[in-house]
């Protein structure tokens, strides 16, 4: 298996920031996807999963905390995301088919998995169908919402109109022409803010740095241009919240307070009628969308102990 | 005549059947079809040009790896079509037919009109999703792409969600009746888009002349 073409030595450093030990690919049905661990390679699985428009290095704090309790941590790009391929196609279904590309690239048996944001729903997805593959789920500011974030970008059926369906497909139109703006780390860092203006500047150019690949004419994000936020389809909201009564798995939900243009602005109080049988539900006080990088020692404390 | 149009990384394949001054017809094919070589005979009256798309994954078009289909993907794939040949009447078999709905609501302005006929892929996975399952099938490199089969074979289709592009198909497109129905099965969205004012049930014969005029 050859290894993703990825920097191992960042030159910007970040407290507690570590990129993986190892890398490597898996092929999902034609299409590459780039898999990185953390901690011992003959430690016991465990996989965390990235949100929309994200990718795996955003777990380069949290991952090594788990990774010095023993675990080998495993996370992976989803499909146009840090150095997975940009694909022909998006879809949910897509990337929850390349998540079991991985596990079954690792291990058939069950493992726990926690998952941020949009990976929760993929998740939750997951679980369903194949409940024998998963041992433990954790969602951080994941589970379903009556009103869910952009960051589901081409299956619910929110912000639907004739504006909304003509800007996806004008951006269709281009997306064989389209590049991300190029810039210096300081200007991607800075675009980053505004849509997580809680997280701090040195995290943020931390992330453009393992984030962004370097062009002739100045960083890009390595996100898929053709990969937009806001989009819409036939999904609703209602159905993922009606089918995480039955998740058979036991569940650790972490939920942030503070809206941010990322984050799925769950109320927890509203989840409360939905959970599976000893469900355990934790909102965090002041705390936005990226619950284990604005808290990282306080998740991984609640995490390891869930998986104990 | 084929040209191949680029939408993202995937060439489409749209073929001029027929190439005449008037209105333009674009044709769409059913669930794992492709688009015909000749003028189908029930368009034979038509006073323009005839052209006929084959979906990604369809037909001489790109199979792309990995799947991930979607309903909104493909028409996406009619843009790219109706950005070449100009505001077209739009005639869909099977999936072809939900997805001329679809653009009908959200490129009102270039779809004049719709024909919907019978075919592969007209039910699509219903009004709910039924049980979740993981998909995965061996890659081909010849159409149709098995992805395409099974993750369009049972793309859900809520009746609300399609009656909203019936709708603003009545509401923007200028046409008293922008959706003809002229296939025989009724799914349960296509009895949905029937309850709104954008859709009547008709002969090929009558939305064709309707569409012409």
């Amino acid at each position: 298996m050859s290894s993703p073409a990825t920097e191992t030595s960042p030159f910007i450093r970040y407290p507690g920031a570590e990129r993986p030990a190892r890398h490597h690919w898996v092929d999902s049905y034609g299409v590459r996807i780039a898999v990185c661990e953390w901690g011992p390679a003959d430690g016991s699985p465990l996989f965390l999963v990235h949100g929309g428009s994200d990718f795996a290095g955003t777990f380069d704090v949290f991952a090594p905390l788990l990774a010095a309790a023993g675990w080998r941590v495993i996370a992976w790009d989803h499909r146009g995301h840090g150095d997975s391929d940009h694909a022909p196609l998006y879809s949910w279904d897509a990337d929850v088919r390349d998540a079991l590309s991985v596990l079954d690239a690792i291990t058939p048996d069950a493992v726990p998995v926690i998952a941020h944001s949009k990976g929760g729903g993929m998740m939750l997805q997951l679980a369903e169908a194949l409940p024998l593959r998963m041992a433990k789920l954790v969602v951080i500011d994941g589970l379903p919402s009556p009103d869910p974030a952009p960051d589901v970008s081409d299956h619910e059926q929110r912000r639907f109109s004739s504006k909304n369906l003509a800007d996806w497909l004008d951006h269709r139109r281009g997306s064989a022409a389209n590049s991300r703006k190029a810039g210096s780390l300081e200007e991607l860092a800075r675009r980053r803010k505004r849509m997580n203006p809680r997280l701090s500047d040195e995290w943020l150019l931390y992330l453009a740095s393992i984030g962004a690949r370097k062009d002739p004419d100045g960083w890009r994000w390595k996100l898929d241009p053709a990969i937009r936020m806001g989009g819409f389809g036939p999904w609703r909201p209602d159905w993922s919240l009606d089918r995480l009564k039955h998740l058979a798995i036991p569940l650790l939900g972490l939920t942030a307070t503070v809206e941010e243009e990322m984050g799925w602005g769950t109320n927890h109080r509203a989840l409360l009628p939905f959970l599976p049988p000893g469900a355990r539900l934790v909102p965090f006080e002041n705390t936005g969308h990226f619950i284990h990088i604005e808290h990282p020692n306080e998740v991984a404390r609640l995490v390891l102990e869930f998986l104990r | 005549m084929t040209v191949f149009l680029t939408h993202n990384r995937v060439k489409l394949a749209l073929h001029t059947l027929r190439n005449r001054p008037g209105p333009s017809l674009l044709l769409l094919h059913a669930l794992g079809d492709h688009a015909p070589t000749e003028t189908p005979l029930e368009f034979a009256s038509w006073p323009g040009a005839i052209h006929a798309l084959d979906f990604t994954g369809h037909g001489a078009s790109t199979i792309p790896a990995g799947g991930g289909y979607t309903a909104e993907v493909l028409m996406a794939d009619v843009d790219a079509a109706l950005s070449m040949t100009g505001p077209a009447t739009i005639a869909g078999r099977g999936l072809g037919a939900y997805i001329a709905v679809l653009i009908a609501g959200a490129r009102p302005e270039l779809v004049r009109g719709t024909i919907l006929q019978d075919g592969a892929g007209l039910a699509g996975g219903g009004q709910q999703p039924g049980p979740i399952v993981v998909r995965g099938v061996p890659g081909r490199t010849t159409a149709p792409d098995p992805f395409a089969l099974v993750e369009l074979g049972s793309d859900i289709r809520p009746s609300e969600y399609v009656a909203r592009f019936a709708e603003l198909a009545a509401e923007n497109s200028g046409l008293p009746t922008p959706i003809f129905v002229c296939c025989k099965a009724r799914p349960d969205w296509l009895k949905a888009i029937l309850a709104t004012k954008g859709a009547a049930e008709t002969t090929i014969e009558i939305a064709l002349a309707e569409c012409a005029r």
